[in-house]
């Protein structure tokens, strides 16, 4: 599922866009140009794409939309932590109140059951404004952030999770207090209504590759290579010229953007918002996800999401066969999460990886290889990633 | 401050009672924040004390709150005792830290991420046994005889139309606690600054390499503070069953409160726990009267004002 030669993916885009910009191309050249694209990717991630694509053709709809577009959902706002925990080192907490904003914004400013307070614009206006506040909400969280580094970052940022969630659930003017909004409704465009199953499932993939490439293709521009930069040694960023704060903020608005997306999908998933939606436990939910997938790679979130969701879904089955009570899944996502942080700090992503290493190592001819994959591995920002802190 | 003093005081005019409302509301708002930031003084400052000397970040703390209020219940429930049960809760709960602190945090010293994730997953661990044990109901323990009732305050709070003053009443329970708290306070800060542990302990936070370089037993010491620390959070959660009720919940709730007032205070001082502790309470209790759907934005303007102008908070212990 996940190739260690990640790389081919971007540099690949190149081909095509090189042919396009070389001006008169016929239709021939253009074909060839897009074989030699095909051609480039892996054959893992065509293979990868292909099964995510038929998905809806082999399985059900409650099984599309309650594992894979949720698991996607989820991924989702996991992949804006792991962006801010992996490559910016600051681990943020409170992505699912920026992803929960965006709901209740769409909420708001859509049309929902609660007639007396949604305003009922359009879909094509409300959802732009909600990522838009959302995404600025993020942002004031990372200016805030920013001021203070490390540990400090997540306490705040909790802090500001669990104001966010006692806020919404005490006031009754614009967010309706304990019980939030439902009836929230995806708009039937195309003649497709988007609740379907089917379609919806297509919705959050689309938009999930999208926030996937682009985590990738930022951490590869030169301003994803800063933030990495910063995340090492801040210090030497700064005396290199780079300004650390915007570079960290950025960091929060773009992870802002895609936790923003996230939360539009997962209100039109579920049909309705609450506070408990956006509540601690969430929050930690979250981090969970983007922790036990790994946060080295943009990957890891999705995975993790993927094991959060059918435990989630098949814990009362699980449960019940090892003679526990059904309502202890709390207990087995702990405890999972315990074993995870304690024995694989990089999730299952690091027990993949030291697999391979294993593998590749056994093997006498990939030896030198292996070798240098490992120490590739070690440098990789893991969990103890060693910021330099103020003395 | 003059304005503030004659407000406590003096009879309200009228005027002033059309703005402000009664002054009794006042009053027991400004008494509920006092002994609100007591009880949150004995969380927050075994937070912050484990974090000065050891820089562990215990998340689990609120957990420990919890189960010190449940194991107070328990014991008040079984035996009458409610002096007994903050003697059991500081002990159990004090263990519960030895454990966490030999277990884990030895383990993991200086990787503050990991222990953070470590903490978050054992409190919800513990989160999910205690609902297991206790289910969601609320528990309130019993306060003794001697303590229950009211206490009449020589604070006027009224004037009745025939001009006899009526005095503000409270309950003595809580004014006890807050002493008490108060006295704790004191008396931690004279262990840590007229003691040869306190003496230690000052060392460790200032620089630990040093301090073990000299002989002393430095794991000795983290474990003696972490104990403290945890058993403290223990007691405080049977003040917090005594005066308010524990449930589910409530772990998370405290958990935030002591990092707000560590926040604001500055991490690893106690005279900044104590400060960001009567500031957070008093601002809680003020806000829910005055402005209700607000009030928690009321906290945390204080926290983002903190974090805005002082991001080492009011009272910074380390430079």
């Amino acid at each position: 599922m996940v190739d260690p030669t990640e790389q081919s993916s971007v540099s690949d885009t190149s081909g095509p866009l090189a042919q396009r910009s070389g001006g008169v191309h016929t239709l021939r050249e253009s074909n060839s140009a897009l074989y030699r694209w095909l051609s480039s990717i892996p054959p893992s991630y065509a293979v990868f794409a292909c099964v995510l694509l038929l998905l809806p053709a082999v399985s059900s709809s409650f099984v599309l939309s309650q594992i894979f577009s949720w698991g996607l959902i989820l991924g989702m706002i996991g992949l804006s932590l792991m962006f801010l925990g992996g490559y910016g080192g600051m681990v943020s907490l409170s992505q699912m109140s920026v992803a929960g904003l965006a709901g209740y914004m769409l909420a708001i400013l859509g049309s929902s059951a609660i007639t007396d307070i949604s305003v009922g614009w359009p879909w094509w206006l409300a959802v732009p404004v909600a990522i838009i506040i959302a995404t600025l909400f993020c942002t004031v969280i990372g200016l805030l952030a920013v001021r203070t580094e490390g540990i400090y970052t997540i306490m705040i940022t909790l802090a500001i999770a669990a104001a966010f969630f006692y806020f919404t659930r005490q006031n009754y003017v614009l967010f309706n207090g304990f019980s939030g909004f439902n009836g929230i409704k995806p708009p039937v465009l195309l003649g497709i209504n988007w609740k379907n199953p089917v379609p919806f499932y297509y919705l959050t993939l689309f938009w999930a590759t999208v926030a996937y490439l682009s985590v990738l293709y930022v951490s590869r521009a030169p301003f994803g290579l800063a933030l990495q930069g910063v995340r090492d040694n801040s210090r030497r960023m700064a005396a290199l010229g780079f300004s650390v704060t915007a570079h960290r903020v950025a960091a929060f608005s773009f992870a802002g953007f895609i936790a923003a997306v996230g939360g539009i999908l997962l209100v039109w998933l579920n049909g309705q918002i609450s506070p408990g939606t956006i509540g601690i436990n969430p929050a930690i939910d979250i981090l969970i996800i983007a922790i036990v997938g790994g946060l080295r790679r943009p990957i890891g979130p999705f995975i993790g999401a993927l094991i959060y969701v059918i435990l989630r879904t098949f814990a009362l089955d699980i449960l019940t066969s090892m003679g526990l009570a059904g309502e202890r899944f709390q207990l087995l996502i702990g405890l999972g999460f315990l074993v995870i942080v304690l024995w694989s700090p990089d999730g299952v992503l690091g027990l993949w990886d030291k697999w391979r290493s294993r593998v590749t190592l056994r093997d006498p001819w990939n030896r030198a290889l292996g070798k240098s994959a490992i120490t590739s591995a070690n440098k990789s920002p893991s969990i103890s990633a060693d910021t330099d802190k103020p003395l | 401050m003059a304005v503030f003093i004659w407000a406590i005081f003096a009879p309200w005019p009228k005027e002033f009672v059309n703005i402000f409302g009664k002054k009794k509301v006042f009053l027991s708002a400004l008494f509920n924040g006092i002994t609100l930031g007591g009880l949150y003084f004995l969380v927050a400052s075994g937070f912050t004390l484990i974090f000065g000397l050891m820089k562990n970040v215990n998340l689990a703390h609120g957990s420990l709150y919890l189960l010190g209020g449940y194991i107070g219940y328990e014991v008040a429930d079984a035996t009458g005792w409610w002096l007994l049960s903050f003697v059991v809760a500081f002990i159990v709960v004090g263990f519960v830290g030895v454990l966490l602190q030999y277990f884990v945090f030895r383990r993991m010293e200086g990787e503050d991420l990991r222990q953070t994730l470590v903490t978050i997953g054992i409190s919800i661990v513990l989160a999910d046994l205690m609902l297991w044990i206790w289910g969601g109901d609320y528990y309130q323990i019993l306060a003794p005889d001697w303590l229950s009732g009211p206490a009449q305050l020589p604070l006027i709070s009224a004037v009745k139309s025939d001009g006899t003053a009526v005095y503000l009443k409270y309950p003595i329970v809580r004014l006890v606690i807050f002493i008490a708290s108060v006295a704790l306070g004191i008396l931690m800060w004279l262990v840590l600054n007229k003691t040869r542990v306190g003496m230690f302990v000052r060392a460790g936070v200032d620089d630990r390499e040093m301090l073990s370089a000299t002989g002393v037993n430095v794991q000795r010491i983290f474990i003696l503070v972490f104990a403290f620390g945890a058993g403290l959070a223990g007691m405080a959660g049977v003040v917090g069953g005594t005066f308010q009720s524990m449930a589910p919940g409530e772990d998370t709730r405290f958990l935030l409160a002591s990092l707000v007032v560590v926040i604001v205070g500055g991490m690893g001082s106690i005279p900044g726990a104590a400060l960001g502790a009567l500031l957070i309470g008093l601002a809680e209790q003020f806000g829910s009267v005055y402005f209700p759907t607000y009030a928690v934005v009321l906290t945390f303007l204080i926290m983002v004002v903190v974090i805005a102008f002082r991001p080492q908070g009011l009272v910074s212990s380390t430079n």
